[in-house]
């Protein structure tokens, strides 16, 4: 294997994984507090691309520009889900919330379906094909970009979750529903915010991966599998762990690339999801939380 | 012996399902509309395949989300050996499902070491990984461009027929022998232990179940009839193509019938079948095709719904009712008594 095109694939695996890990951030925010996994959680993002595209389409707006339309507007979708939907079955079983959340994602899914039909689509700006050469390695502008505003924003989500009032009750109810709420943390409005903030996180990411991937109706199943891994490998609700399991695997898929033809691409990465959740269902960093 | 089951006959427990099942067993003599037919033969085939899921999932409390792939393998298999080996699909079916449930048991292995949700999401990733085999192993499988089964005309021995009526009752008696399966399971020994796990897992086994066993036990039998659903399908439809009979979606429209009707019931999913499929039926004979996804935002409208408020499904609101109506039926008030 030639050592440049092993490096070349090192950069971008690095580059999408930095998205991964926002994706991955916002899942397992959900998952620490709530102690849900959102199936939803690729197919919310799913919106946000479209969001961005339509955007980007039909009045010109620079997709980076249009976080600010986008990251609000799935805000607020994910905080009304956890408001009406996910708060009124939190006494009933585990099922029921799993349950939910699927039919949430059938219903994103197939809403896009019906509005922007099946076809692939996909932005073409004008630095869609500009990259930087670091010696005999191509870094792309748009990944680039999309990279340093994932990381900076899953850097202000950490700050928020560690310094502020809010992101402590946050903490908070994730370690101890009961006695947070004991000590006067409002468990139902925490609970909307953080589905709220992970929705945002995803949408962020749906926004920023739009600039340079496909974009379709179906694009998010495979993202909502990939986060799990992701948050799996991390050890399940820690952020940190999260983040780092982003960047694996986004490191894993582009170096299975290389070696296996790109139809098996998607095929390497469930491969990867089943050999972890089998090997280390734990997580690589052992069992942390938030 | 003849006079009890003539008086268990009198009852109308048992008289109510006799003569609902005499009447759908009529149905196609009084009705010889093709599109009818092909109404009443999706109701049946999504209530076999949700009974098929609930064996394990409302039994066990086990929910994988990747039966289409054991569905899809089934159908392939009964296809395949048709295709090269000229194999009458009925041997095919067999074959197919043992075949399945083969798979089942490697695979179930691996993921009943996870639980809950954990458990979903493997089933998930299983069933995807072998969704995008097929659709790669184009020499075998027909791949993207899908697998036409050979039309054969009308030959009962190839599992073809030019009308309806033949796959309506075939499919209403594997639909039969599903439901009977899932009664004496029920009322069996072994169904209290898949029950146990159902409702806590490590209580069952500190008493001595052995949960691995009894989960791929479950397991087993569900893979069976969906893997005979699978072939079903081959032999109706006569195209198979692994977006369509393995993807992800297809495992959800399993599972939907049986959670909106009512998990770990014996009459559940076919209430669930009765609720869904119409709305698909209708919508896509209203909308046409190119809407073919409306019915999916509508049956998951339906799932949310179901959760919120009946969170323990439809049928369990029913059975009161139905029971109520029991009573005053003919011989009802008897059984009353006797109980009293």
């Amino acid at each position: 294997m030639e050592p440049t095109v092993l490096t070349q694939s090192l950069v971008n695996g690095l580059l999408i994984g930095g998205i991964y890990a926002l994706i991955s951030v916002g899942l397992t925010l959900i998952f620490g507090v709530m102690r849900i996994i959102n199936f939803a959680h690729g197919d919310l993002m799913m919106l946000a691309m479209y969001g961005t595209y339509w955007m980007f389409t039909l009045y010109g707006i620079d997709p980076y520009l249009s976080l600010i339309v986008t990251v609000p507007i799935l805000f607020v979708i994910g905080s009304l889900i956890q408001k009406f939907l996910v708060n009124q079955v939190l006494e009933g079983a585990d099922a029921s919330q799993l349950f939910l959340t699927l039919g949430v994602m059938l219903v994103a899914q197939n809403v896009a379906l019906l509005f922007w039909k099946a076809d692939y689509r996909a932005i073409r700006t004008d630095y869609s094909v500009y990259a930087i050469r670091l010696g005999e390695v191509f870094v792309s502008v748009p990944r680039l970009t999309s990279f340093v505003v994932a990381i900076i924003l899953t850097c202000l989500l950490y700050v928020f979750l560690a310094r502020t009032r809010t992101g402590r009750a946050m903490r908070a109810t994730a370690q101890d529903r009961e006695v947070s709420s004991l000590m006067g943390v409002n468990v139902r409005q925490t609970y909307i915010l953080a589905f709220g903030i992970g929705t945002a996180c995803v949408g962020a990411a749906g926004t920023l991966l739009s600039t340079f991937y496909y974009i379709s109706p179906t694009v998010g199943t495979a993202f909502t599998l990939m986060a799990f891994l992701a948050v799996v490998l991390g050890g399940m609700g820690s952020f940190t762990g999260a983040f780092f399991g982003g960047l694996v695997v986004g490191l894993a898929e582009s170096i299975g690339a290389v070696y296996f033809a790109t139809q098996y691409k998607e095929l390497v990465t469930f491969s990867l999801f089943i050999l972890v959740l089998l090997v280390r269902p734990s997580g690589l960093l052992g069992k942390s939380r938030m | 012996m003849a006079t009890t089951a003539l008086t268990r006959l009198l009852n109308p427990e048992a008289y109510v399902p006799s003569i609902l099942l005499l009447l759908l067993a009529a149905l196609p003599l009084v009705t010889s509309n093709s599109y009818v037919l092909h109404f009443l033969i999706l109701i049946l085939f999504y209530a076999l395949l949700s009974a098929a899921w609930n064996i394990l999932a409302g039994f066990t409390g086990q929910f994988s989300l990747g039966h289409a792939a054991f569905f899809g393998i089934g159908a392939y298999t009964s296809t395949l050996l048709f295709i090269y080996y000229g194999m009458s699909p009925w041997l095919g079916m067999l074959i197919g499902s043992v075949f399945s449930v083969a798979c089942s048991l490697i695979i179930g292995s691996l993921c009943f070491r996870l639980r809950g949700p954990f458990f979903s999401m493997i089933t998930i990733a299983f069933a995807e990984a072998l969704r995008l085999l097929a659709l790669n192993w184009g020499g075998l499988t027909g791949g993207a461009v899908g697998l036409l089964v050979p039309l054969m005309g009308d030959s009962a021995v190839n599992f073809q027929f030019l009308g309806r009526q033949p796959y309506y009752y075939v499919l209403m008696g594997i639909l039969l022998a599903s439901l009977l399966v899932t009664y004496a399971v029920r009322n069996s020994q072994t169904g209290l232990y898949f029950m146990a796990i159902r409702e806590d897992e490590n209580a069952a086994q500190s008493l001595g179940v052995n949960i691995f066993r009894y989960k791929l036990l479950a397991l087993a039998i569900s893979v069976f009839f969906t893997a005979v659903a699978g072939t079903f399908y081959a032999q109706y439809i006569l195209f198979l193509h692994p977006d369509s009979v393995m993807s992800l979606n297809f495992s959800i429209e399993i599972a939907l019938p049986a959670i909106i009707g009512g998990m770990g019931t014996i009459w559940g999913p076919i209430v669930g079948s009765v609720i869904l499929t119409p709305v698909s039926e209708l919508i896509r004979s209203i909308l046409g095709g190119s809407y073919a996804g409306v019915y999916l935002i509508i049956h998951g409208s339906i799932l949310i719904l179901a959760v919120i408020y009946f969170p323990s499904g439809v049928t369990n609101r029913l059975t009161k009712h139905y029971g109520a109506f029991l009573g005053t039926l003919p011989g009802g008030r008897e059984r009353e008594r006797a109980r009293n």
